[in-house]
């Protein structure tokens, strides 16, 4: 258990060696300012049929994803930990 | 993270979907086949997915200033091979192309042949190399790889639409400047996932006791 928690106390702590950074933009809008700058004519031909309409609603639906596999997780898990006990008793 | 709505040229569009289809649907028969075979693997299959349900939805900041998310398709690699977590990854992809407008549908083949298929086949290569010395160590090589190796993969495919210059110099020029900037910001990121999912595994495999015949399979 304590070694669990260690593991993801590292894994915390890589993530927040981050002290130089200045802005925290997403990979794939740095990758269309390097497309735009090797082919300044290339013009995006079709555009997302449906975006969320704010920043918010677009949180609201990763956080929506995210829900969904955690409760995917933790429902078997648990389930799997009732069984096991239930075959120990 | 996944390459953007409209930013492939539609020839490029093509031959990743001709590529990915097939695999996937293979894919979708074997996960079809292993639940019909086996009921008991169903829930598990919910968990790999579940795995890369959540992952993928998080976008962490890295090293280099930007942010990027895990694709976390190690776990589902581990489990059931290759073909059933380019399945599952489709399904997070489309989710993801068609609600948030992350990745797209013209998009849609050159993701799942990075994410599904290609980072995860590495990964499970290097899984089967590693797991008769040390289980923990497979399971971190297979989803640190299918992780890293799956933003490789975006930036040659970027790279092979937008080169620098004419020939293999300028694919090779362009692949560089994509590596740098998706590849570079995915080592943390997938050396934390690769921990996350020996710390699943490991516990599937506490609670499970056939899990452990399946992972060494």
């Amino acid at each position: 258990m304590i070694r669990n928690f260690l593991l993801i106390l590292f894994s915390v702590a890589l993530l927040l060696v981050t002290v130089q950074a200045e802005e925290w933009a997403g990979t794939d809008e740095q990758a269309e300012e390097i497309i735009s700058q090797i082919n300044p004519n290339y013009e995006p031909w079709f555009s997302p049929i449906w975006e969320p309409p704010s920043g918010e609603i677009e949180s609201l639906l990763f956080s929506l994803q995210a829900a969904i596999g955690a409760s995917l997780i933790g429902y078997f898990l648990g389930y799997y930990r009732g069984l096991k006990h239930a075959r120990n008793a | 993270m996944h390459i953007m709505e409209g930013f492939l040229p539609a020839e490029w569009s093509v031959v990743w979907y001709a590529f990915a289809i097939p695999i996937v649907i293979y894919g979708a028969w074997k996960t079809k086949k292993l639940i019909d075979r086996e009921p008991a693997m169903k829930s598990l299959v919910a968990v790999a997915a579940g795995f890369i349900f959540v992952l993928s939805a998080l976008k962490l900041p890295s090293v280099t200033g930007s942010c990027s998310h895990p694709t976390g398709t190690g776990v589902a690699v581990v489990l059931f091979g290759p073909s059933i977590t380019a399945f599952l990854s489709i399904i997070v992809l489309l989710y993801q192309a068609l609600l948030l407008a992350h990745g797209g549908i013209t998009t849609l083949g050159a993701n799942t042949a990075s994410m599904g298929i290609i980072g995860p086949f590495v990964g499970w290569l290097a899984y089967r190399t590693l797991k008769n010395f040390n289980l923990k160590a497979a399971i971190f090589a297979a989803a640190m790889l299918a992780d890293l190796v799956t933003y490789i993969v975006t930036s040659i495919q970027l790279a092979l639409a937008f080169p620098a210059s004419e020939g293999v110099s300028g694919i090779l020029t362009s692949t560089a400047t994509f590596m740098g900037v998706f590849a570079i910001t995915q080592i943390p990121l997938s050396i934390v996932e690769g921990v996350v999912a020996v710390l699943l595994v490991s516990y599937l495999i506490e609670v499970r006791s056939d899990v452990l015949e399946v992972v060494k399979a």
